[in-house]
């Protein structure tokens, strides 16, 4: 099968369910997983495999200039880390920002005395004052532009939506202001925002609480887009996207705020353009982001028994898409397998491990 | 430019309350630099809402004035030629005019200082005008050339001018206002003594967004002033016909407001000085500004169908702010009939000349298509409509 190698349209949602028939669904575990709240257990094994290899696999570089987009030294060696959630690692790599530079300052709702409703901002508040730490009234519109206004000052605003399906509400803002105005002022104005939420399928968190806007966000010009998806590159990618002087959207997700691992100890950042290889292969090359990656990394054991070869790649950078580490993959395999993420209903529209393994064999034969 | 000088005939002054700084007839002085202050009444009173109205009594002085004068001839001269431009189509796409509301940009820029931030609609020739922006680049902008103040890339309604606080030049109808609020927090951020001023018109004032910004504002005391140009058209429709209250200058319920004559130079000055100062202390105020603008929404509009022509010939015949301060400067004797003509035929031939230079200027190299997309470009390439052809790295 001739390589597809994604552009930037983002197209990708579309076409992955129409290769996938839901009739066809093979053991959906899913199904029998108890309620929201233990979350925390069915990921964690997933993420311990996933950073293993990551640490085997990646060739990450820790530079001092997040919008530089160099191939450059391999990483240094993590000797003594510390082991912390996700949700904790953004929170370092947001208050190392906030210390670092006075003009970085946080708005959204519930982020500062209530510490966030993933406690991503959590003891910020204490730290930092009200007027650094800002708790807004539910107000997307109007707090989405106020950020955007107070960058185009020189201040650096982080804004939360508390869903990303919130967020829609300031599409206006961030299509029109965040994305065009420094292309319509001429380059007088920077808006270096870093507008951040969670997003994604949750535990039957429903229909309009359970949407990634990926797909929407990819035709604004002027931004962009990067998703987290291990502690180690959510530190890193906020720390970058904070640094950076464009206006950049972080997509989180839900059930991965409680995902462990270690993390070094001395200050890095991860390059905002850049795609993370997490497992080296030679058949064929899976794309993956954000949660997604989990089930690929599972997909990928049930593979190997099985002999095949798979390389997984996670984008990270949606746009601007990395189209060198996955260009030269494809060229390497010859075969890709996109997962991008579409969830609107529960469940039966999450692309499945087993799923994924059958569409690799079609791919394959 | 250099003016006859003039004799100051205290026996010719009309209005009562001038103060009493009687110059002796035998001194000649430049009445462009003559700074004496002179106290003038407002014809209208203000109307406020949780507030003290200010007095109506505007300390100015003839130097003053008359910069009202060649600034609003000026504008006015520029929109004129915009109109000419557009319909010899070297203007395109969308153009808002704003003669007729030169009173709002002078009258403001009277009482503030380059540090203040100004926000705007599209409407926003004449703001720009009024921040210091020169007319060939306003010319040039309006052109698509690359002299122009967004260097041809943002058009009619995206002029910016960074180094005046000048934050533009916005499409979308009420978005400007939360980016307004947001400019006010910034100020108050960095603990700076300057405020905010955030222009919307009548139109813009039905926005949720408006009530939003507003809400934060109060409640975090930015120094946000919050001025609704009201026209009293919303494009098309009338303001009776699309606002329940029209009182746009209550609709902050609790926050305070102010209603001004927006024709009148020095009650716009007077009202944006003291709207000044109470955001510095005590957080956001709107205003709103009675104006009117002769031509219609938009070049696309004739202005005419849902207005009569009686309508826009009587404003201009009775409140029209040049006319106004015309007669002003002739009834308080600080030029003649005359000096004025002469002026404002320097003003036309200023906007002229800036035309001229302005159509001189060479368009934006097609490689501006790809550049300030993102700062440091990311290395992105970025491809044409058929993904085969302009395969340009953005660097």
């Amino acid at each position: 099968m001739a390589a597809r190698i994604h552009g930037g349209a983002g197209a990708g949602a579309a076409t992955a369910l129409s290769t996938f028939n839901p009739k066809k669904l093979v053991a959906p575990s899913r199904t029998n997983l108890p309620a929201r709240s233990s979350k925390r257990c069915i990921v964690a094994a997933a993420g311990s495999d996933a950073s293993k290899s990551l640490r085997v696999g990646h060739s990450q570089k820790l530079i001092a200039n997040a919008a530089v987009a160099t191939k450059a030294e391999t990483s240094a060696t993590t000797g003594t880390g510390h082991e912390l959630l996700l949700f904790e690692a953004l929170q370092e790599g947001l208050e190392e920002e906030m210390d670092r530079d006075p003009h970085v300052c946080v708005m959204g709702e519930d982020v500062g005395h209530y510490g966030g409703s993933y406690k991503v901002t959590k003891g910020l508040a204490d730290k930092f004052g009200d007027l650094r730490v800002l708790d807004t009234p539910i107000c997307e519109n109007a707090f989405t532009g106020m950020g955007i206004g107070a960058a185009m000052t020189g201040l650096r605003p982080v804004i939360e939506g508390m869903n990303m399906g919130f967020l829609l509400l300031a599409f206006n803002q961030i299509s029109n202001n965040c994305g065009m105005l420094h292309y319509t002022s001429g380059g007088q104005f920077t808006i270096p925002v870093v507008i951040r939420g969670p997003g994604g399928v949750g535990r039957q968190l429903g229909a309009e609480h359970s949407q990634r806007l990926e797909s929407y966000f990819q035709s604004i010009p002027g931004i962009q887009m990067v998703a987290c998806s291990t502690p180690y590159n959510a530190k890193g990618l906020m720390k970058a996207a904070i640094r950076s002087e464009n206006p950049v959207i972080l997509f989180e997700h839900v059930l991965l705020y409680n995902l462990k691992e270690k993390i070094p100890d001395e200050e890095y950042i991860c390059n905002l353009e850049e795609a993370e290889m997490v497992r080296p292969g030679e058949h064929i090359t899976i794309l993956t982001y954000s949660r997604m990656r989990y089930h690929v990394m599972q997909a990928a054991k049930t593979l190997v028994n099985k002999g095949y070869d798979p390389e997984v790649i996670d984008i990270r950078s949606l746009k601007p898409f990395d189209l060198y580490t996955i260009g030269n993959s494809v060229k390497k395999t010859h075969r890709d397998v996109p997962t991008p993420y579409a969830g609107t209903l529960e469940e039966w529209t999450v692309v499945q491990p087993a799923q994924i393994v059958t569409a690799v064999e079609q791919l394959c034969q | 430019m250099a003016l006859s000088r003039l004799s100051l005939r205290s026996n010719r002054f009309l209005r009562p309350s001038t103060t009493a700084a009687a110059l002796p007839s035998s001194i000649r002085r430049h009445v462009s630099t003559d700074t004496t202050p002179i106290t003038i009444e407002t014809a209208v009173p203000f109307e406020s809402h949780l507030c003290d109205a200010p007095s109506r009594s505007v300390e100015t002085s003839s130097a003053e004035i008359l910069s009202f004068f060649r600034d609003m001839a000026r504008m006015r001269r520029m929109e004129i030629a915009a109109d000419s431009l557009y319909k010899s189509k070297l203007i395109r796409g969308f153009c808002h005019l704003y003669d007729g509301q030169e009173a709002l940009a002078v009258g403001m820029e009277a009482a503030i200082t380059r540090k203040d931030a100004i926000i705007t609609s599209y409407r926003d020739h004449c703001t720009f005008l009024g921040r210091g922006g020169e007319l060939v680049d306003a010319f040039s902008e309006l052109m698509g050339r690359k002299r122009g103040c967004s260097n041809g890339k943002g058009g009619s309604m995206h002029f910016y001018k960074k180094d005046a606080c000048f934050y533009g030049g916005h499409g979308i109808v009420g978005a400007q206002i939360p980016l307004g609020c947001g400019l006010a927090f910034a100020q108050k951020y960095s603990k700076e003594e300057f405020v905010t001023f955030t222009l919307y018109g009548d139109g813009a004032a039905n926005q949720g967004q408006l009530f939003e910004a507003l809400n934060i504002a109060a409640l975090w005391d930015l120094p946000a002033i919050l001025v609704c140009e009201n026209n009293h058209y919303g494009m098309g429709t009338a303001t009776w016909r699309s606002a329940k209250s029209p009182a746009y200058f209550k609709r902050g319920d609790y926050v305070p407001g102010l209603k001004v004559d927006g024709m009148d130079a020095l009650a716009v000055k007077q009202a944006c000085k003291f709207a000044k100062e109470h955001a510095l202390k005590n957080g956001p105020i709107v205003l709103e500004m009675d104006t009117y603008r002769y031509h219609g929404h938009s070049m696309s509009d004739p202005g005419s169908t849902y207005r009569t022509r009686d309508e826009v010939s009587g404003v201009r015949q009775v409140r029209d702010p040049i006319e106004r301060v015309r007669k002003l400067l002739l009834s308080h004797d600080i030029a003649t009939e005359k000096e004025l003509k002469d002026m404002e035929k320097e003003v036309r031939k200023e906007v002229d000349d800036a035309v001229a230079q302005a159509k001189e200027s060479p368009v934006p190299e097609p490689s501006e298509l790809f550049t300030n997309m993102y700062v440091k470009d990311c290395g992105v390439e970025s491809f044409g409509a058929d993904r085969k052809e302009l395969k340009v790295t953005l660097t």
